[in-house]
């Protein structure tokens, strides 16, 4: 995964959100290290004290914790990262209904939809996001 | 922590034309920051003041609370905006001259960055193509042990990658005990590598905020608001 920056919203925001998805889909995998900050920060080409920010803003709410000299680690909490992953599933969802509202097709419609398209053989060139 | 630079009505005239006028500005230490303006706008002026190359007009000028001097050019290391290394030099004649001229030069960082760029440090600056000079220049800039780093156009002129590469080198050699200031008008580039940014023109400060401030409050990125504040 690269790292890829809106125009409209705050950089440490986008930063949290990808780190997140970092560790939901185990490229950063539970209870492992993070690089150093200034590390992190050049793989990103982002500031620093930004990047600093978002790990800050991830250790708020425990999914990355400071161990004193040995830097910073992924939580092994794994319901945690579960419970993450579900809540960025859902915002997924709710933003897919969203899209289809604006298209004009209903919530019901939006589900037959979706199961016709889960019976249908599967096209691989076609997931890339 | 006392900041690192300080201008109080800071203002230079060339005869009858303002550079700068009243600059009031403070910048702290462990800050990245973007001096943004059109040309003309007084961005070099304001990088000469401070490296002791003009002197003010009008105005006040400190850094880490001193008078522009001895004392302060060795806490400054200046990249200028243009080449100013003799052409038929070797690379590793100008080490030899950062070291005797820099008490804080630092030669085993300027010999590892280059040798990872395959720089051979016995080539000439004559027979390196404009990307590789600059890139051979702000290495010797950012590996003078300093406070301030002040460079005019880092980017400006040379391809994306070599770009990436600069900014980079900026990220990497991040201190905080030392302020970075670039100037620069190619934005949307080094926006993310910013904690701030300064909007200068026809030499006054027209906005100073955070780059995370304004795409919070604008919702806009700074590339976005500069194209709006300075719409031609």
């Amino acid at each position: 995964m690269t790292w890829e920056f809106k125009g409209d919203r705050p950089i440490y925001i986008q930063l949290i959100e990808q780190i997140q998805m970092r560790i939901v889909s185990g490229q950063y995998p539970a209870g492992s290290k993070l690089p150093a900050v200034r590390d992190l920060a050049a793989e990103a080409s982002v500031n620093p004290n930004t990047m600093q920010k978002a790990l800050a803003e991830l250790e708020r709410d425990g999914l990355v914790h400071t161990q004193r000299t040995a830097g910073r680690f992924i939580t092994e909490d794994h319901e945690m990262i579960r419970s993450i992953r579900e809540k960025l599933a859902r915002e997924q969802v709710a933003l897919f209904f969203e899209k289809m509202g604006q298209l004009g097709i209903s919530r019901e419609e939006t589900l037959r939809l979706l199961q016709t398209a889960d019976a249908e053989p599967k096209k691989p060139e076609k997931e890339s996001a | 922590m006392e900041p690192i630079l300080e201008c109080k009505v800071l203002t230079k005239r060339y005869g009858s034309k303002e550079a700068l006028s009243s600059v009031d500005l403070t910048v702290q230490r462990g800050r990245i920051i973007g001096l943004l303006g059109p040309n003309g706008s007084g961005k070099t002026t304001l990088i000469k003041i401070a490296s002791g190359l003009l002197s003010p007009t009008l105005g006040e000028i400190r850094i880490a609370g001193k008078p522009i001097g001895v004392e302060t050019k060795e806490m400054v290391s200046y990249l200028p905006d243009r080449p100013y290394l003799g052409d038929w030099m070797r690379v590793n004649d100008i080490i030899d001259l950062f070291s005797d001229f820099y008490r804080g030069f630092d030669r085993m960082k300027a010999l590892e960055m280059l040798n990872r760029l395959n720089i051979n440090p016995s080539d000439r600056l004559k027979t390196m193509s404009k990307g590789t000079k600059e890139k051979v220049q702000l290495i010797l800039v950012m590996s003078r042990n300093a406070e301030l780093y002040l460079l005019d156009e880092p980017i400006g002129g040379v391809d994306p990658a070599t770009r990436d590469y600069i900014l980079s080198t900026i990220i990497g050699n991040y201190s905080e005990n030392a302020a970075v200031i670039i100037s620069t008008h190619l934005i949307a580039d080094v926006e993310r590598v910013l904690d701030d940014v300064i909007f200068i023109e026809h030499g006054r400060i027209a906005l100073s905020s955070s780059v995370d401030g304004i795409r919070e409050e604008r919702g806009m990125s700074v590339d976005a608001l500069f194209r709006e504040v300075f719409k031609c």
